[in-house]
């Protein structure tokens, strides 16, 4: 007896082996280690707590996904870990375990996933869940999803969960539905035709028990969602309306206001010309899965800020965050590529993006005269749509040219001038409007063949804040494996301290592994994901990265 | 108890060996294309020749880069190997209207798709971006590299020119 079901079992292994040996394991991996330095020039030290200087002196992160997938069946887990966590990650991460785990299959059609999902209805003011990983935000729902085509080009989503903090879940319940029909696909009459209209709409209901003492919360709240994409040739248009019931919360301060979300944009672009354009207004839109939480935690939708996302030093540290309780902006960006052989297009052509950008507050008026605008367990306020609200937030010139002047030499040059309140932004309580020039300049220059050299010298120039920044680096990079770069930022024009931040690196690439090590000083700054911005602290510290895949 | 042991150890690392000796396909995945419609990755074809999948996004520099580098050489390469290059933006709601303006404003002549909530990037376990797959005729994954430094792309032609 024992035998025969020895004999089942290692049958039933080398069964399950088989089984599996047509599916595929695949993964990834990421770790990030650091130790800091005390730095008496940045204040950065054991004797002062408030800078952030961790007595552990060594932090490390790291997280891998494992996920095999067999025909139509997929699992995955993902472990991380946060012994204790880098500096300037949210300090709900620590400790380790498993964060992630999900079952999908796919049959006749129904798409069902159970355990941890990411996912996005529309252009997502209504519901995203997602993650970057290297900003610690991840909102990922755990429950159930299905996903059902029921004819050609209609596409139905549904889902129930509730949402990661860290290594918790939130209390509140999310309940979402969302449809959305390919006219051109679903009805056969409209399959040649040259205009591609896709209709969307999505209900999204969240579910948190009332224990207020004083006020009658709401304790199911409800948003609607309704969406169109028009494609015609060479152009695109898409709009998205999101409405949202009361929903008091700490954000809000307790108001009771409906809250309205519009984004539209339009763009019209061929081979070597694109133009495109964008308007939105956020009215009271933060919209969390429980009411009492701030920062980057819970939330259900994405309101997208409609900026330019930079990349150059300088050009990060006033970087715009949606501001979630009401805003309204405009966008437009140009981009042209000078053709080869014309007076500016040269021997291979000039490339041109220039970009534009403005945010103001929404216009608010106080429901009556004896109740001051945003007062707790009121409507909050009354806005006019129409209506752009007296105060500035944000505006932004910028413009960048990038020419190839024969096979060793590039030259990118970028302007931008920005306009930065920053009391409203980031609450900076003293610095006010904050205006700002920027000019970069990036040269690439092959030494020979798989040996180039880039460098690039950038300077901020204000009168505000801490004042004018200049910035200088030099990369070496050996295809396809090493880079050497060392760079330096320097705050010459502060009045209290004129300090610089210089940094060493060198990396290592093979295949899709990356090793990655640098010493140096990080300057104290603003991150901004998901319509929320953060503080970085500054420090002083030598950090190692390694990334791999496979 | 033994042997029981030893039944899982074997199917546990036939499992492993298995399962690793194989190149794996190309994930079928929803993602949009330019015009915004529902597509799913299986719709990816090049009449069984090579194909380039590079994932960028309209804030990432050596992305841009990379492409730019990869166009200048595009009609070259395709000419003497018949490659298809696909490129796969993973910019969200902030940018996504903005990709075919900057993409054609490149001058580039890839195929474009939208990866807004970077399911297909999770699906091949995408670290950061510039990343880039190499598949073969059975659209099996042969090849993957992440970052890139001026020259890159020399090294992914001499893998195109192996297949």
């Amino acid at each position: 007896m024992k035998n025969l079901l020895y004999g089942l079992l290692l049958c039933s292994g080398s069964l399950l082996a088989q089984g599996i040996q047509n599916g595929q394991l695949s993964g990834n991996f990421q770790s990030d280690f650091q130790i800091y330095v005390e730095d008496d020039a940045l204040d950065f030290n054991l004797q002062n707590p408030s800078s952030g200087f961790p007595s552990e002196r060594f932090l490390a992160n790291g997280f891998a996904n494992i996920t095999y997938t067999k025909d139509n069946f997929s699992t995955g887990i993902r472990y991380e870990s946060y012994q204790n966590a880098l500096l300037g990650y949210p300090s709900g991460y620590k400790g380790e375990g498993i964060t992630y785990r999900y079952a999908q299959f796919n049959k006749d059609g129904l798409d069902v996933t159970v355990g941890n999902f990411y996912e996005q209805f529309g252009s997502g003011m209504i519901l995203r869940a997602y993650e970057e990983r290297n900003l610690g935000y991840d909102n990922a729902f755990d429950g159930i999803r299905l996903k059902y085509s029921p004819l050609k080009g209609v596409y139905l989503k549904s889902l129930v969960g509730r949402q990661r903090l860290f290594f918790e879940k939130g209390e509140g319940l999310v309940r979402a539905i969302d449809g959305e029909i390919s006219l051109n696909e679903s009805f056969e009459k409209l399959s040649e035709a040259t205009t591609q209209i896709l209709l969307g709409a999505s209900f999204v209901s969240k579910f948190q028990k009332d224990l207020n003492p004083q006020y009658n919360l709401p304790e199911n709240v409800g948003s609607w969602a309704s969406r169109m994409t028009v494609n015609h040739g060479r152009w695109n248009f898409g709009a998205e309306y999101v409405h949202k019931y009361n929903d008091p919360s700490a954000v809000n301060n307790y108001i009771y206001k409906n809250g309205d979300a519009f984004l539209m944009s339009g763009s019209y672009s061929k081979r070597g010309f694109g133009v495109s354009v964008a308007a939105k207004r956020i009215d009271n839109m933060d919209f969390r899965s429980e009411r009492d939480q701030n920062l980057q935690n819970l939330i259900i939708n994405y309101l997208p800020a409609l900026t330019k996302q930079h990349a150059y030093a300088l050009a990060t540290i006033y970087p715009y965050g949606t501001i979630t309780t009401g805003e309204m902006g405009l966008q437009a960006e140009l981009n042209y590529k000078f053709k080869k052989g014309t007076f500016l297009g040269g021997r291979y052509g000039m490339g041109l993006i220039a970009n534009f950008s403005n945010v103001y507050a929404i216009d608010k008026q106080a429901v009556d005269s004896n109740t001051p605008i945003d007062s707790t367990g009121t409507l909050g306020y009354t806005s006019d749509v129409f209506k752009v609200g007296d105060e500035k937030y944000f505006q932004e010139f910028s413009v960048e040219l990038s020419k190839k002047v024969n096979r060793k030499l590039k030259f990118v040059g970028t302007y931008i001038n920005t306009e930065y309140n920053s009391a409203a932004i980031v609450g900076y309580k003293y610095h006010g409007m904050i205006y700002s020039n920027i000019v970069v300049l990036e040269t690439q220059y092959k030494i020979k063949s798989k040996h180039s050299i880039r460098t690039e010298f950038q300077h901020l120039s204000t009168k505000q804040h801490e004042g004018n920044w200049l910035m200088g680096l030099a990369e070496y990079t050996i295809s396809p494996h090493y880079f050497f770069a060392i760079q330096n930022l320097y705050n010459y024009g502060n009045k209290d301290k004129k300090l610089s931040y210089p940094t060493l690196s060198a990396g290592y690439n093979k295949g899709t592994s990356r090793f990655a090590l640098s010493y140096g000083k990080q300057r104290a700054g603003i991150f901004c994901v998901g319509g929320v911005c953060r503080n970085v602290p500054a420090s002083n510290g030598l950090s190692l990265s390694i990334t791999s895949s496979f | 108890m033994k042997r029981l042991l030893f039944s899982l150890i074997l199917s546990a690392t036939s499992f492993v060996c298995l399962a690793q000796e194989k190149a794996n396909p190309f994930p079928s995945i929803d993602i949009k294309s330019i015009e915004g419609k529902l597509v799913n990755t299986d719709i990816f074809e090049n009449n069984n020749q090579p194909i380039v999948v590079s994932f960028w996004a309209t804030w990432c520099k050596p992305c841009a880069k990379e492409l730019d580098a990869i166009s200048e050489v595009y009609e070259e390469w395709k000419e003497e190997t018949g490659v298809k290059v696909i490129a796969i933006s993973i910019d969200d709601t902030r940018n996504a209207a903005k990709v075919a303006p900057y993409a054609n404003g490149k001058d580039w002549p890839f195929e474009i798709y939208l990866d807004s909530n970077s399911d297909l990037k999770r699906a091949l376990n995408v670290n950061a971006i510039p990343h880039t797959f190499l598949l073969n005729a059975n659209k099996e994954i042969v090849w993957q590299h992440t970052s890139y430094f001026d020259g890159d792309e020399e090294e992914l032609y001499e893998e195109i020119l192996k297949l």
